[in-house]
C-alpha cells in the first residue's frame, strides 16, 4: 500500500503539464491500478468477509464514539515477542489469584480510535466484525469483569486478527499506550492472519513485549509451546451456510479438493494424483467463468460442471487443506463442518487449539513432500476409524470452531486450564464427542488390582428386632476366615441393642451403629466404622450360606474389585407385550443382578449410593423399603458398564419370595413392585445399564471328581 | 522533455502494475510467483538447526522404514569407562527388537560414550567428549543421534549445557526446561537413581484404594535445603506452610561439607523437626507429595512419590515434565506454581475426593507402565521418537495414558482403536460377535474318524463361528479339498511356513474376527462348550478364556519357578490348545517378543501356550479364565492319540518348567497372577430339569 501511496502523491505534480487527453488516460490508468490495490489487498486474505466499519451495527461498542487516540510519532514501541517467555516467566500469576471457582477475570479496554500524528488511521479496516463479535462473547460471559483492578487477562479492543489491514509500527505504538500494558504482560492478542507478503511469518508482525497471542497459523518455530495459543481461521462461510450433520459412512468422492490458491507444484501433484485414481479424487477449482464476489466463493468447477461450496465437501470421505501462503486455511473450519476428514499437508503447522485437542482423532497430517503417497496412506485408514473420524470433525467444528464466539471461549478455556491445571478439562471433555461421552464407561476403579487378602472383609449387617436370628448370623459368619469387623446397623430407633455382655463373643471386632431413622439407605452408608475396601452386605436373617461359600465369594471378589459379587442372581427382560422390563427370579440362564441380601462390593459403591445416586431413586427406595438391591445394581453397572458375579448355584434366600405364608399371592405383589422398580430406574438413568451374563463362578474344582478334603472350599452349599 | 516525462510516468505505470499483480496476484493463483514449496522447506531445513531444531529441519527421515525402526548402537571403545547406568541403557537397546548392528538399516544412533553424567564436578564426567564424538565416523553432526543425559551443568548456575556440541542431535535429557526444550523433538526422561533396576522393577505400592481416599497426612516433603544459590528459593519458604499436623514439609540444612559456614537461624530447627520423621513412612501415609525443584529442576522425589501413589505435586516451574510429549501429566500429578507456594494446601485440600482416587490410580498405572524399570524408560523413549516417524500411524493419546499403556499397544497392528482387546468400554463399544477358529494341525489326514475331522464339525456348529482356519503344519502335503468334511462355515486352509510352533500365533490376515479360538488337531470339544466359553470371552475380552488349566508356584528348596499340570485349587495359566483370545495377542506374540524366546519356544516345540499365558498376564495384569469342560478332554489331553507322544515325554514337563524360568527372566519378573474360580454355566450341575438348563451338554458325560 505504501508504494502506492507514494505514486499518487507524485501524480498531481506531473499532471498540470500534460495533454488533457494524456492526462485523462494516465489518471484512469492510475485509479485503476489504485483500486485494484486496494481491493485485492481487501479481498486477498479475508476473502469473503464484510470488512468495512460502517455498515453493520454494533451492540455494545460504537466505534463512532469512541474516542480518538492521537499516537506521537515518538511514542514507544513495545520489544518483539520473546520467543522464551512461558507462563511462569512472562505471566504474572498473582493477578488471577486463587478462588474457589477456578476461573479466570478477563478485562477488555475500552474501544478507542487510534490515528497517528497526521490522523491516519492505524487500521484500514477498524475493528472488523469478527473482532466485535469475539469481543462481544468475552463480555458476555463469566470470564468477565469490568474492573481493571480484578483482571488476570487484559484484551485489548484493538482489532489486530488481520495483519495486512494493520499499520505494524503504529499498532505497536498503539498497544503500548494502553493503560496496564505493562510490557505485554497478561494481554492477550486474537490474530488469524500473520504475515504479509512475500515472506509470510507464522507469527503477528507487531512488536507486543510479553503478550499472548492467540494466533492462526503458527508453525513449530513461532509457536511458544504452553504459552501461546494456536487458534483456528475463523471460515466466514461457519455463519452463512447451515450443512445438516451427515451419518458417517462412505461418501461418493474418496478425496476431494476444494482450495483455489493451491501452488502449480501441488495442483500438478493432485492432478497426477487423480490421473492414477480416477473417480476417487475431485480435483475443484475456481469457476473461470464467474465473475469475482461473494458468489464465486460458493461455487467449484471441474472442467466446466459447476459445485456448490461448501455443500459439496459432504461428498467426500477426506478434504485436502494444503498450506497456502500461510500455514492456517480458514478451508479447515468449512471442511471439518462438512464432516469430511482433513488431510493436511502444511510442515511445520501448529494444528488449532493442539494443547487440547485430539488431531489425530479427526485428521490426518501428511507431510507436504508425501503427497504424491496421499491416496495409499488414506487407503490404508481402517474403515471404522473413518468413521470414528467423520463424527468427531463435525463435533469439532461444533464445539470450537463454529463462531468467534466459540474460538475465543475456547482460547480462553485452555489458558484457564493452565492457571488452574488441577481444576483443567479432561482430555474426554475436551475430545469426546456427546454420542461417545453417553455410551462410553470409565470405571472410578480402572485400574487393575488384585487386592492382598489379608485386610479381609467387614460384614455390615441391617438389622431391626430380630435379635435371635442376628445372633445366629453373627456366630455363622465370624467363622470365615477373612472376616475382619463385624458391623451391625441397628435401624430400630425405638428399642435400645441388647447389652453388650449378651452378645455372642467373637474373635473380630464387633460394632454397633445406630441410626436416626428406619431407612433402608442406611445398609449402604459408608461409615468410617468399615475399614477395609470389601464390603459384605447381609440381612440378619441369612444364615443358609456356609463358611466356604463366603470365603469364596471374598476371593472372588478380590478378582473383581469393581464388581457386585453376590449369591442369588436376578434378571431383567424385556416384556415385549406390555412394552417394559419385567423382574426375573425363575431358573434362568442369565444373571443381570445379584441380591444384596448378601454380596460383596468396594465400600466406594457405599459412598456412591449413599452421595451420587441419580435422581429421586434413593428416596424413593426408602419411601417404598424396597428395590434398594436392584438400584445398588443399576448403580454399579451404570459406573463400570459391567455386569456383576454371581457366586456358587445359590438360588434362593429365605425371603419374601419363598417365605410368605400366602405364597403365590404375596409372591406375585412382590415381583411387580420388583418390574416397577426396574422400569422406574431406567427412566431415572436415561438407559439401561445392565448387563447381562451367561455365567456364574465357581471353585476352580467345584463338583470336580477329587477328593472332597484337598479342596479349598469343599462346602458349598446347593440351592 | 516530453518524452522524458512520458517515460517516466509509462515507467512508474509500470511499476505500480507490478506492485499490483505482485500484491494481487496472489489472490488469483494465490502463490504461484512465490518461491516453490519445496524450496521453502529447503528454506526453513537450513534455517532452523541447533536451539531451534525440530524434527522437520534435524531429522532425517529418508533413513527409518516404518515397519523397522532400527537403533544402532556404537561399538564401545576400549579404556572407555562407562557409569553402569549408562550401560545398562545400551545393553537394554542391544536387547531389544529395536537394534541394529548394521548401521546402514539404523534410523536412531546412540554413543556408545557415556553422556549421561555432564557435571564437570563429578567423578563420572567423560572428558575431551567435544573430539571424541567429532571423531565418530558416523556422527554427520549428530544428525539422527539420540544422547542420554541425566545431569548438565554445575555449581553454582547448572547451564543446561552438556559441555560439547551436540550438533542436530536430540536430547533424551532428565531435568530439562521448557525454555531449552524442543518440542517433539527432544525428549524429556525422569531423573533416576542408580539402583533403579534395569528390567521388570518393582510394582506400584497401591494395594488397593481405600475410601475415603485421604491418608494421615495430607501433603509431605522431606529434603534438602540449599540456603543460597539457584533453586533454593522454594525450598527455602517451605517451612512457612508446615504445619506439624497434616502438612508436613521438612527440610534440612546437614548436606555437603561445609554447611555450617552457611547456616541460617532456622537450620537447627529445621534439622531437628527433620529427624522426627521417617520419610518412607511419610511416603507411604500421604495424600500428596511435594516435589520441589532441586538445584535442578527434577528430582528423585518424583519418581519415589510415584510409586509410591503419593499424589506428586510439583512446585518446579519451567520443568518440561517427563515424556510430556505423551503423557497428560494432569491426570496424575497436581501441577503447582513455585509462586503461589502459599496456596498449595488450599489448592490440594480443595482437591475432590473422586479426582483424587483417579489421580492416584494413574501414578501407578503411569509408573508401571513407564518407569518402574530403566528399560521401560529407554524403551518409552525410543517408542516415542518411533511415533513421530511412524506420524500417521503412530499411537493415539488413549493408548499412551490409559492401561496397557503405549509399550503393549502396538501401533502398526491398526490405527483404529476398537482393534484392540482394552478400549471397548472406553469407546462405548463391543466386540466382534463372532470368533475364527485357528486349528493346528500337525498329523497327516489318514482317516475319517480322526479328532481333527470331529472337531470340526463341532466348532463349524457353533452359532458363534464365523470361520476356521486349518493351519497345515505337518510335513506331508496338503491333503485334497474333498477330504474337509463339508461345513456352513468356510474352511481355509493356510501351509504353515516354516513348521514351527510359533506359527500359530502369527497374525493372519484372514481373521478377520476380534476372537480367536485356538485349538489343538486333537482337542475334543463340543458345540456347547465353544458357545459357552465364547459367550464368557465377550465380558473378558482383554483376556485368556481356556478349559484345561495350570499353575505355578515359587520352588523354594530350588530357588526358582516351579510349573504343575496337577489338579489344584487354584491355576495361572490356560492351555492354548483350547482357548479363545483376541486376536490382536496374535500380533503382540509375533511382533513383542523377541527372537530369542520365540527361538526356544520353535526349537523345543513346547511352551508355546506358557508363552502365550505370560504375555497377555503381563498386558493385563490379571489371570486367565477358565471355563468348565467335559471331563473326557483332560483324559484325551493326557491320554491316548497323536498327542500322546508329546505329553508322554518325560522331557516335556522338565523343559516347561526351563521355559518357565526364562521367560520370567526376561520379562524381569513373574507376570502369572492365579486365580481360584472357573466360570459355568449359571444352572451347572443345579438340581432343576435338564431341559431349563441352556448349556446342557456340558454336563453330560
Amino acid at each position: 500500500m505504501c508504494a502506492s501511496g507514494k505514486y499518487t502523491s507524485r501524480g498531481p505534480a506531473l499532471i498540470p503539464r500534460m495533454k488533457t487527453k494524456h492526462r485523462i488516460y494516465y489518471i484512469t490508468l492510475f485509479s485503476v491500478v489504485l483500486l485494484g490495490l486496494i481491493a485485492t489487498g481487501m479481498f486477498q486474505f479475508w476473502p469473503h468477509s464484510i470488512e468495512s466499519t460502517a455498515e453493520w451495527s454494533l451492540d455494545r461498542r460504537s466505534v463512532h464514539d469512541a474516542p480518538l487516540v492521537r499516537l506521537p510519532v515518538s511514542s514507544p514501541i513495545p520489544e518483539r515477542g520473546d520467543l522464551s517467555c512461558r507462563m511462569h516467566t512472562c505471566f504474572d500469576v498473582y493477578r488471577c489469584g486463587y478462588n474457589p471457582k477456578n476461573r479466570i477475570k478477563v478485562y477488555i479496554y475500552p474501544l478507542q480510535r487510534f490515528v497517528d500524528e497526521v490522523g491516519v488511521p492505524i487500521s484500514s479496516t477498524g475493528l472488523s466484525r469478527e473482532y466485535n463479535d469475539l469481543l462481544s462473547a468475552i463480555s458476555d460471559s463469566d470470564f468477565y469483569t469490568d474492573d481493571v483492578t480484578r483482571a488476570c487477562l487484559f484484551v485489548p479492543s484493538i482489532d489486530v486478527l488481520n495483519q495486512n489491514s494493520l499499520r505494524i509500527r503504529e499498532t505497536a505504538q498503539a498497544l503500548a499506550m494502553l493503560p496496564r500494558w505493562d510490557k505485554g504482560m497478561n494481554h492477550l492478542l486474537f490474530n488469524m492472519l500473520p504475515g504479509g507478503p512475500p515472506d509470510y511469518s507464522t507469527a503477528l508482525d507487531v512488536p507486543r513485549d510479553r503478550a499472548l497471542l492467540a494466533g492462526g497459523g503458527f508453525s513449530t518455530w513461532t509457536y511458544r509451546q504452553g504459552y501461546d495459543v494456536s487458534i483456528p481461521v475463523y471460515s466466514p462461510l461457519s455463519a452463512d451456510v447451515e450443512l445438516p450433520e451427515k451419518q458417517p459412512g462412505p461418501r461418493r468422492y474418496f478425496i476431494l479438493s476444494s482450495q483455489t490458491a493451491i501452488h502449480r507444484e501441488y495442483r500438478a501433484e493432485l492432478e497426477r494424483l487423480k490421473e492414477e485414481n480416477g473417480e476417487a479424487l475431485l480435483l475443484l477449482d475456481k469457476c473461470s467463468n464467474l465473475s469475482q464476489g461473494a458468489a464465486s466463493a460458493r461455487k467449484r468447477c471441474y472442467k466446466g460442471q459447476v459445485f456448490d461450496y461448501p455443500q459439496i465437501l459432504q461428498e467426500s470421505s477426506f478434504c485436502v487443506v494444503l498450506r497456502g501462503a500461510r500455514l492456517g486455511q480458514a478451508t479447515l473450519s468449512d471442511v471439518l463442518q462438512a464432516g469430511c476428514i482433513p488431510v493436511i499437508l502444511a510442515d511445520s503447522y501448529i494444528l488449532p487449539f493442539s494443547e487440547v485437542l485430539d488431531w489425530k482423532r479427526a485428521s490426518v497430517v501428511i507431510p507436504e513432500e508425501k503427497l504424491p503417497e496421499m491416496y495409499t496412506i488414506l487407503k490404508s485408514i481402517p474403515h471404522r476409524q473413518v468413521e470414528e473420524m467423520q463424527r468427531q470433525t463435525r463435533w469439532f467444528w461444533d464445539a470450537y470452531f463454529s463462531s468467534m464466539k466459540a474460538i475465543g471461549m475456547t482460547a480462553l478455556e485452555i489458558i484457564n486450564d493452565r492457571i488452574y491445571p488441577y481444576a483443567a478439562r479432561t482430555y474426554e471433555q475436551w475430545n469426546n464427542p456427546p454420542v461417545v461421552k453417553w455410551s462410553s464407561v470409565n470405571s472410578p476403579l480402572f485400574l487393575p488390582l488384585i487386592p492382598p487378602r489379608s485386610p479381609g472383609f467387614t460384614a455390615v449387617v441391617l438389622t431391626y428386632d430380630r435379635i435371635e436370628s442376628l445372633f445366629r448370623v453373627i456366630t455363622e459368619i465370624s467363622k470365615v476366615p477373612s472376616l475382619a469387623k463385624l458391623l451391625v446397623v441397628w435401624n430400630n430407633q425405638n428399642k435400645s441393642p441388647p447389652e453388650e455382655s449378651l452378645w455372642p463373643k467373637i474373635a473380630v471386632p464387633l460394632k454397633v451403629v445406630r441410626t436416626k431413622e428406619n431407612k433402608l439407605s442406611n445398609r449402604f452408608f459408608p461409615y468410617d466404622e468399615i475399614e477395609t475396601e470389601a464390603v459384605l452386605a447381609i440381612d440378619d436373617d441369612i444364615i443358609m450360606l456356609t463358611s466356604d461359600e463366603l470365603q469364596f465369594g471374598y476371593e472372588v471378589w478380590r478378582e473383581f474389585p469393581d464388581r457386585l459379587v453376590g449369591y442369588p442372581g436376578r434378571l431383567h427382560l424385556w416384556d415385549h407385550e406390555m412394552g417394559k422390563w419385567k423382574y426375573e427370579s425363575e431358573w434362568t440362564n442369565e444373571v443381570s443382578m445379584v441380591l444384596t441380601g448378601a454380596a460383596f462390593y468396594h465400600k466406594y459403591f457405599n459412598y456412591l449410593y449413599t452421595y451420587k445416586m441419580p435422581g429421586d431413586i434413593k428416596n424413593w427406595v426408602d419411601a417404598h423399603m424396597n428395590c434398594e438391591d436392584i438400584a445398588m445394581n443399576f448403580l454399579v453397572a451404570n459406573i463400570t458398564g459391567k455386569a456383576p458375579i454371581k457366586v456358587t448355584p445359590r438360588k434362593k434366600f429365605k425371603c419374601p419370595e419363598c417365605t410368605a405364608i400366602d405364597g403365590l399371592s404375596l409372591d406375585q405383589t412382590h415381583m411387580v413392585e420388583r418390574s416397577e422398580c426396574i422400569n422406574k430406574f431406567a427412566s431415572v438413568f436415561g438407559t439401561m445399564p445392565l448387563k447381562v451374563v451367561e455365567h456364574r463362578a465357581d471353585p476352580v474344582l467345584y463338583k470336580d471328581d477329587f477328593p472332597e478334603k484337598l479342596k479349598s472350599f469343599p462346602n458349598i452349599g446347593s440351592l | 522533455m516530453q518524452a522524458k516525462k512520458r517515460y517516466f510516468i509509462l515507467l512508474s505505470a509500470g511499476a505500480c502494475l507490478v506492485l499490483l499483480f505482485y500484491f494481487g496476484g496472489a489472490q488469483l493463483p494465490e502463490y504461484n510467483i512465490h518461491i516453490s514449496p519445496r524450496q521453502k522447506r529447503d528454506v526453513n531445513t537450513s534455517v532452523y538447526k541447533g536451539k531451534r531444531c525440530r524434527m522437520d529441519s534435524c531429522f532425517d527421515f529418508s533413513r527409518c522404514k516404518k515397519n523397522d525402526f532400527k537403533v544402532y548402537v556404537y561399538p564401545q571403545q576400549k579404556g572407555e569407562k562407562i557409569s553402569e547406568s549408562y550401560q545398562n541403557i545400551l545393553s537394554t537397546i542391544e536387547g531389544s527388537r529395536f537394534y541394529t548392528s548394521d548401521p546402514g538399516q539404523a534410523c536412531l544412533f546412540v554413543l556408545s560414550l557415556d553422556t549421561l553424567d555432564r557435571d564437570q564436578l563429578s567423578p563420572q564426567y567423560v572428558h575431551n567428549l567435544k573430539t571424541k564424538v567429532q571423531n565418530l565416523p558416523l556422527w554427520n553432526n549428530g544428525r539422527n543421534h539420540l544422547i542420554f543425559n541425566l545431569y548438565s551443568g554445575t555449581w553454582p548456575d547448572y547451564t543446561e549445557d552438556l559441555g560439547f556440541d551436540i550438533g542436530q542431535a536430540m536430547l533424551a535429557k532428565a531435568s530439562i526446561s521448557t525454555e531449552n526444550f524442543r518440542p517433539n523433538f527432544d525428549v524429556s526422561i525422569p531423573l533416576f537413581s542408580k539402583e533403579h533396576p534395569r528390567t521388570g522393577g518393582e510394582r506400584g505400592f497401591l494395594k488397593y484404594n481405600s475410601i475415603p481416599p485421604f491418608r494421615k497426612y495430607m501433603l509431605v516433603f522431606k529434603g534438602k535445603r540449599y540456603l543460597t544459590g539457584i533453586g533454593s528459593d522454594t525450598r527455602n519458604a517451605l517451612y512457612h506452610v508446615h504445619n506439624q499436623e497434616d502438612v508436613v514439609l521438612l527440610t534440612t540444612c546437614k548436606h555437603g561439607k561445609d554447611w555450617q559456614k552457611h547456616k541460617d537461624a532456622r537450620c537447627d530447627k529445621d534439622n531437628a523437626e527433620y529427624d522426627k520423621y521417617d520419610y518412607r513412612e511419610m511416603l507411604h501415609n500421604s495424600t500428596f507429595c511435594l516435589v520441589p525443584r532441586g538445584r535442578r529442576l527434577g528430582s528423585f522425589r518424583f519418581l519415589e512419590a510415584l510409586q509410591a501413589a503419593c499424589v506428586p505435586v510439583m512446585l518446579s516451574n519451567g520443568w518440561e515434565l517427563p515424556f510430556s510429549e505423551i503423557i497428560n501429566w494432569n491426570t496424575a500429578a497436581v501441577i503447582g506454581d513455585e509462586r503461589l507456594l502459599l496456596q498449595i494446601p488450599s489448592t490440594v485440600r480443595s482437591i475432590h475426593q473422586d479426582k483424587i482416587l483417579a489421580l492416584r490410580q494413574q501414578t501407578q498405572f503411569l509408573w508401571e507402565a513407564y518407569f518402574s524399570s530403566l528399560e521401560k524408560i529407554v524403551l518409552t523413549t525410543l517408542e516415542i521418537i518411533q511415533d513421530r516417524v511412524l506420524q500417521q500411524e503412530s499411537r493415539s493419546s488413549v493408548m499412551w495414558n490409559s492401561h496397557p499403556g503405549g509399550l503393549f499397544a502396538l501401533p502398526q497392528y491398526s490405527a483404529y482403536l476398537g482393534d484392540f482387546p482394552f478400549y471397548y468400554a472406553t469407546l462405548g463399544i463391543k466386540p466382534h460377535s463372532k470368533f475364527t477358529a485357528v486349528i493346528h494341525a500337525v498329523t497327516p489326514l489318514v482317516s475319517q474318524s480322526q479328532p481333527i475331522l470331529k472337531l470340526l464339525a463341532s466348532v463349524a456348529k457353533s452359532q458363534y463361528c464365523a470361520q476356521i482356519i486349518v493351519l497345515w503344519n505337518c510335513d506331508k502335503p496338503l491333503p485334497a479339498k474333498h477330504r474337509w468334511p463339508a461345513t456352513t462355515v468356510p474352511v481355509i486352509v493356510i501351509e504353515g511356513e516354516n513348521k514351527v510352533m510359533s506359527s500359530r500365533f502369527l497374525p493372519y490376515e484372514t481373521i478377520i474376527t476380534d476372537a480367536v479360538l485356538s485349538l489343538d488337531e486333537d482337542t475334543v470339544l463340543s458345540t456347547t462348550e465353544v458357545d459357552f466359553a465364547f459367550t464368557v470371552w465377550q465380558s473378558f475380552p482383554e483376556r485368556l478364556v481356556g478349559y484345561p488349566a495350570r499353575s505355578h508356584f515359587w520352588d523354594s528348596n530350588k530357588e526358582r519357578w516351579g510349573y504343575t499340570s496337577k489338579w489344584t485349587n487354584d491355576y495361572s495359566m490356560v492351555l492354548t490348545g483350547a482357548a479363545i483370545y483376541h486376536r490382536y495377542y496374535h500380533f503382540l506374540y509375533t511382533n513383542f517378543l523377541p527372537a530369542s524366546l520365540k527361538g526356544m519356544v520353535d526349537q523345543l516345540a513346547n511352551c508355546e501356550d506358557i508363552l502365550m499365558n505370560f504375555l497377555v498376564s503381563a498386558v493385563t495384569k490379571l489371570p486367565p479364565i477358565k471355563v468348565t469342560q467335559k471331563k473326557q478332554y483332560k483324559e484325551t489331553m493326557m491320554g491316548q492319540s497323536s498327542r500322546a507322544s508329546r505329553w508322554a515325554d518325560p522331557d516335556h514337563f522338565a523343559q516347561r518348567q526351563t521355559c518357565m524360568n526364562k521367560f520370567a527372566s526376561w520379562f524381569g519378573g513373574m507376570p502369572l497372577v492365579h486365580s481360584q474360580m472357573r466360570l459355568d454355566p449359571v444352572l451347572f450341575k443345579d438340581q432343576v430339569s435338564i431341559l431349563r438348563k441352556k448349556y446342557r451338554d456340558i454336563e453330560r458325560l
